[in-house]
């Protein structure tokens, strides 16, 4: 009996070899370990044998009922695994096909930049105010201390209503969104109003009858002019990186005192003088200055007592040094071909 | 405003590099927009004289020319020029020159060598201006001394610097050569030397040929004049010449030089007049009578009123104060005597004048700007101290001076405390001080006293400005200011920029269009005659029809960008703007209402008269191509509504709806209004093909047009989570037959009633028209889902649920497909 065991288990293992499909190695399973396979076929046989034997003979039938099992077992992943290699294999795709997307659109440059100022402005405090685009001759021109026949209201090139008698006009300047912030709200005040502004300006590379504007004002006790240098700078050093230099310049407008006009180290050069800021080293970027006492006093803050300043800044400029565009039409022609590139 | 850097040596010793000057100028406050060096592209032009010129053996229209330039021999050059002869002086490119319009080189022509060429006025630069003299097609035949072999530059003094400054409103001093000689002096600490003007005169009275009476004291607060006997009319000497050219202005004559002159010099605009043409010798400064007329210098005849100013004679106006003066006023070739007059006019006055009467000129723009109001007699000494100078006439020693300015100089006080503090500086009040003083102020008792000539100082933070233009802007330090903000986005920026991402991230590209619009655009998208649209805020001075009028519905600026991007080829298009449209209001402006919220002022300052437009705030989106339909639109409108959290909106025909005139834009059968509550919340659809054709659109487009205000109202923002369900859901699938008009949203509505609150979800998953449908009829399929949260729904629950459902369609006239 003991052979015939042995032999058994050299054939079983002998076929397992061989053995190349999941499915043949079930029917090896039962042709050796089944019900009717061969070792229970040697096993019922035990009866046969001697005290003596059985012990001897059941151990070793165990023994290769178990050699047989993890045969099998060994064998079954082997299978597995090649089967599963197989598989993966066939299933092998061009990565390089393009995926399937859902449908994005994207914002406007014109608002991209905007919020990125907005953001900024928020970090330090800023609340944002609205103000209306067509507005009174008041708020855009007398309340900024620019009295009728100021010579200064030559510059604006002001868009006016029909029927109001020059009253009403499409606002020149997001100025005016501080008068209404001062009569509304007590200081102190911290805001920006980004907003349009209207000037018979003939539509060109570098001009619009309709642009935007972002308007700052602060008004506190005891604003200085060096807390406006200190604030424009964090915003340009926040947009345009750390190494960028401002450059303060008088100016006049005629509802600042002191007024200025700021330029920026050339993006192109950094400042040593490029064709594209002509030689300068710096680009004109915005205007600003200490709100004027009589701005203060026209929306009733008392000038002795707060002091404030207040800067606007062109949009588009800003978006088209930010993207190098060199056109400002094609803000405002829309091409979507244009537009996917923001 | 152009300054000749030798004129302004006449003041200051300003001999720093020019770049350095301007830069320095520019960041006192004197902006220097650039220079331009005289000359500067000629180079080897020397002063030539003919020495003999003979025809070319080959050609009949040339010349063949010995010219001596300085140099050891003749050089011979070929020249086609008729009005040169032996013995003329003539400027000489030499072999290797450079002039504006190129490089100058030896060469023959036709066989005859030439080693150079005369130069005429254009090919240096010049006109007829700077060498009245001259042949203006010919070679330049220098008349003035000068020597053999000498440059040009220095020859015929094309050696100065023009450099151009920007000067604010604010400083109308600074349009002059003083002006700016102050300023370079302040800015480089550097003594500054203007003299008072003389002159000699001859004997007589002035009050024996002129009087002069001021009528207005208010508006003319200020008339100097003289008079210059036996003038001698001609062209002024080469360096005034020089000198206006250098300025930008172009010389005529003597007389008209000086006034130019002197206006530069001091910014005092000068007039010189024919005193024949004054009759009865009498000058008269007055209003204007109603319907008065006057020809004005540059051939108009005009109307004046009541409110202008003229100089007048006995008779009639002879100018208009501070514009222009009358035809007959000017210098003429046979005029013997000149009245100089130098005055002062209340700018708002000339300001008015020259608007209403659309007539500017260089005197207008001074003095709408402000001159000094102390300077006049000055000037009028300075014109005649010229026409001495060169011999132009003889002046009358007597001079009138009617004046009624006021003479109390602006002062404001002066705190070196409160200025640093404004500042954020720690300047020392004696320097403060000094920077004033070099800028003319005096600094007295706690008070800086400005000079007459700044018009512009009224109050201590003016001072601030002086100081801290000379101590330099950018010595200020930088700092962080104090103080508690708390910043936050209002409700509506919130609810706004949620639209604005939603709408991008469902495909959309944001544009930004125009305001204004034609408005022809209502007839373009058919706009009913009496649309209430067509009420519009319109503008006065358009820059063109197109940009004429405020738009009242954004949908055509969104149709033109569609328009715009389908010409161009681009096959498909999703696009939105968040914008305004300006709607006028017909009511009154109310008062009380605008008082009450003028915290800070308190009392209402400004009368308002004309009451402003609403400008309420649109969601439009438009699409294209890409296999886009009403419902690829509609899909897009519901999902901003999910994000709003605005459910259950009603969308009605716009057919049925008269709030949007818009809808004459769209197709009747494939549009609708939105509807929540009462509210209306847009209109969408497919552009009307009449419309689309008026667009020059060849695919079906559609667009939306979303009220934003209508939206806030109505969106909600709480968010609170229902329990996920702890039973199953039963579902049942539906399909009825019904007539084609009836919608879905009808079948809808009936599902929903009759099913109740164990309604979990409807879901329409088909709709179907033709074959095994009647005519007329088409078949819709609904999954209906239903749960309950107190246990799970047995057949007989949900069952029941849809034969309740089936009856109440069988009343809309649904029945079970079969």
């Amino acid at each position: 009996m003991k052979e015939q065991l042995e032999k058994i288990e050299a054939l079983a293992k002998q076929e397992l070899e061989s053995c190349t499909q999941i499915k043949e190695l079930d029917d090896l399973r039962v042709k050796y370990l089944g019900k009717k396979g061969e070792l229970t076929a040697i096993l019922k046989q035990m009866g046969k044998l001697s005290a003596e034997e059985r012990p001897v003979i059941g151990q070793l039938a165990n023994q290769v009922r178990a050699d047989i099992e993890e045969a099998l077992s060994t064998k079954l992943a082997t299978l597995k695994a090649n089967a599963q290699a197989e598989q993966l294999k066939s299933e092998t795709i061009d990565i390089t096909l393009p995926g399937k997307t859902a449908p994005m659109g994207k914002l406007h440059p014109l608002t991209k930049v905007e919020n990125e100022i907005r953001e900024i402005f928020m970090g330090m405090g800023f609340d944002i105010a609205d103000g209306p685009e067509v507005d009174d001759d008041y708020h855009v021109f007398e309340a900024l201390n620019l009295p009728p026949d100021h010579p200064a209201r030559d510059t604006q090139d002001t868009f006016y209503i029909e029927g109001t008698d020059e009253t009403v006009l499409l606002r020149t300047q997001t100025s005016s969104v501080q008068v209404h912030v001062m009569e509304t709200q007590k200081p102190p005040i911290r805001i920006i109003s980004p907003g349009r502004v209207f000037r018979s300006d003939a539509v060109d590379a570098t001009h619009s009858p309709l642009f935007h504007q972002i308007e700052g004002l602060v008004i506190d006790k005891g604003i200085k002019m060096s807390d406006l240098k200190g604030t424009l700078e964090m915003l340009m050093k926040k947009l345009y990186g750390n190494d960028c230099k401002l450059r303060f310049r008088p100016h006049h407008f005629p509802f600042t005192e002191p007024s200025c006009e700021v330029d920026i180290s050339c993006f192109n050069c950094g400042g040593c003088g490029c064709s594209m800021c002509k030689d300068e080293g710096y680009i004109e970027l915005l205007g600003a200055g200490m709100v004027h006492p009589k701005v203060l006093e026209n929306c009733g803050i008392d000038s002795t007592v707060y002091s404030g300043f207040a800067f606007g800044l062109g949009l588009e400029r800003m978006v088209m040094g930010r993207y190098d565009i060199n056109d400002l039409r094609l803000l405002y022609e829309n091409d979507v071909r244009f537009l996917e590139q923001f | 405003m152009n300054l000749s850097m030798k004129w302004l040596g006449d003041y200051v010793k300003a001999d720093m590099p020019i770049k350095d000057y301007c830069h320095a100028l520019t960041m006192s406050g004197s902006k220097v927009e650039g220079y331009e060096v005289e000359g500067e592209k000629i180079s080897k032009v020397v002063i030539g004289k003919i020495l003999s010129k003979v025809p070319h053996e080959n050609a009949d229209a040339l010349f063949v020319c010995q010219v001596e330039v300085g140099a050891e021999a003749p050089i011979q050059i070929v020249t086609n020029a008729k009005n040169v002869k032996e013995g003329d002086i003539v400027p000489v490119a030499l072999d290797g020159a450079t002039l504006p319009e190129g490089k100058i080189k030896k060469g023959k022509l036709r066989g005859v060598e030439s080693f150079g060429m005369f130069c005429g006025l254009d090919t240096l630069g010049l006109t007829i201006n700077d060498f009245p003299y001259a042949d203006p097609d010919g070679v330049l035949v220098i008349e003035e001394e000068c020597e053999i072999g000498q440059d040009i530059h220095h020859a015929l003094g094309l050696n100065d610097t023009s450099v151009e400054f920007e000067i604010t409103s604010n400083r109308p001093d600074c349009l002059s050569v003083i002006g700016l000689a102050r300023e370079t002096a302040a800015t480089y600490n550097l003594p500054l030397t203007v003299k008072e003007p003389e002159f000699k005169g001859i004997d007589g009275d002035i009050n024996e040929m002129l009087k002069v009476d001021i009528h207005n004291t208010e508006k003319c607060q200020r008339y100097c004049a003289g008079i210059v006997k036996n003038v001698k009319i001609g062209p002024s000497p080469r360096w005034m010449r020089e000198r206006l050219r250098a300025s930008g202005v172009r010389p005529i004559n003597n007389f008209v030089d000086i006034t130019n002159y002197v206006m530069l010099e001091y910014g005092q605009p000068m007039h010189a007049f024919d005193l024949r043409y004054v009759e009865g010798g009498h000058i008269n400064v007055r209003n204007a009578v109603n319907g008065e007329k006057i020809m004005t210098l540059d051939g108009v005849e005009r109307e004046l009123t009541e409110d202008m100013l003229v100089i007048a004679d006995e008779k009639k106006p002879v100018a208009v104060a501070g514009v222009m003066g009358g035809e007959y006023s000017g210098i003429m070739e046979d005029t013997t005597t000149v009245v100089f007059e130098s005055a002062y006019f209340e700018p708002s006055q000339v300001r008015r004048t020259s608007k209403n009467l659309k007539l500017k000129s260089d005197a207008s723009s001074r003095y709408e700007k402000g001159v000094d109001r102390l300077i006049s007699m000055t000037c009028l000494k300075r014109a005649f101290e010229l026409v001495e100078e060169l011999g132009a006439g003889e002046v009358i020693k007597t001079v009138i001076d009617c004046d009624y300015t006021d003479k109390t100089p602006a002062s404001v006080d002066f705190d070196s405390a409160w200025i640093n503090e404004f500042l954020g500086t720690d300047i020392p009040e004696a320097d403060m001080i000094d920077y004033l003083n070099r800028l003319g102020f005096e600094v007295k008792d706690g008070k800086a006293i400005a000079p007459s000539f700044r018009i512009d100082i009224e109050c201590r933070a003016d001072i601030a400005e002086e100081v801290a233009r000379i101590y330099g802007y950018n010595n200020i330090p930088s700092t962080d200011f104090r103080g508690v903000a708390k910043a936050e986005f209002t409700e509506e920026q919130k609810f706004v920029r949620t639209l604005r991402n939603t709408s991008a991230s469902l495909g959309g590209y944001e544009i930004a269009t125009y305001s204004f619009v034609s408005p022809k655009y209502f007839d373009k998208i058919k706009l009913s005659e009496d649309s209430k649209l067509r009420k519009v805020v319109k503008i006065v001075n358009p820059l063109g029809e197109d940009t004429s009028v405020m738009r009242t519905t954004t949908i055509p600026s969104m149709l033109d960008v569609l328009s715009f991007n389908y010409n161009n080829r681009n096959e498909k298009a999703c696009l939105f703007e968040i914008s305004k449209e300006y709607i006028p209001v017909d009511e009154k402006r109310n008062y009380e209402g605008d008082e009450a919220i003028l915290v800070n002022s308190g009392k209402l300052r400004h009368e308002y008269k004309y009451q402003l437009p609403d400008e309420p705030q649109r969601l439009t989106i438009g699409m294209y191509g890409g296999n886009s339909d009403f419902y690829t639109l509609k899909g897009m409108v519901e999902q901003i509504f999910a994000e709003i959290n605005i459910s259950d909106v009603e969308y009605i025909r716009a057919n049925d709806c008269d709030i949007f005139d818009e809808k004459s834009a769209l197709h009747p059968g494939r549009s609708a209004v939105i509807i929540k509550d009462g509210k209306y919340l847009g209109i969408m659809g497919e552009i009307h093909p009449e419309v689309q054709e008026n667009y020059k659109l060849g695919v079906k487009t559609y667009v939306a047009k979303l009220n934003i205000p209508e939206m806030l109202e109505l969106s909600c923002d709480e968010i609170s989570y229902k329990p996920l369900p702890k039973f199953p859901a039963s579902t049942r699938d539906l399909s009825v037959i019904v007539d084609d008009e009836v919608p879905v949203a009808e079948i809808e509505k009936a599902i929903r009633g009759a099913v109740g609150k164990i309604l979990e979800k409807v879901t329409l998953f088909d709709v179907y028209k033709g074959k095994q449908i009647e005519d007329g009829k088409k078949s819709v399929s609904y999954s209906i889902s239903m749960r309950s949260h107190e246990g799970t729904l047995t057949d007989e629950q949900a069952d029941g649920a849809m034969k309740k459902a089936l009856k109440a369609l069988a009343a809309i006239g649904a029945e079970l497909r079969m």
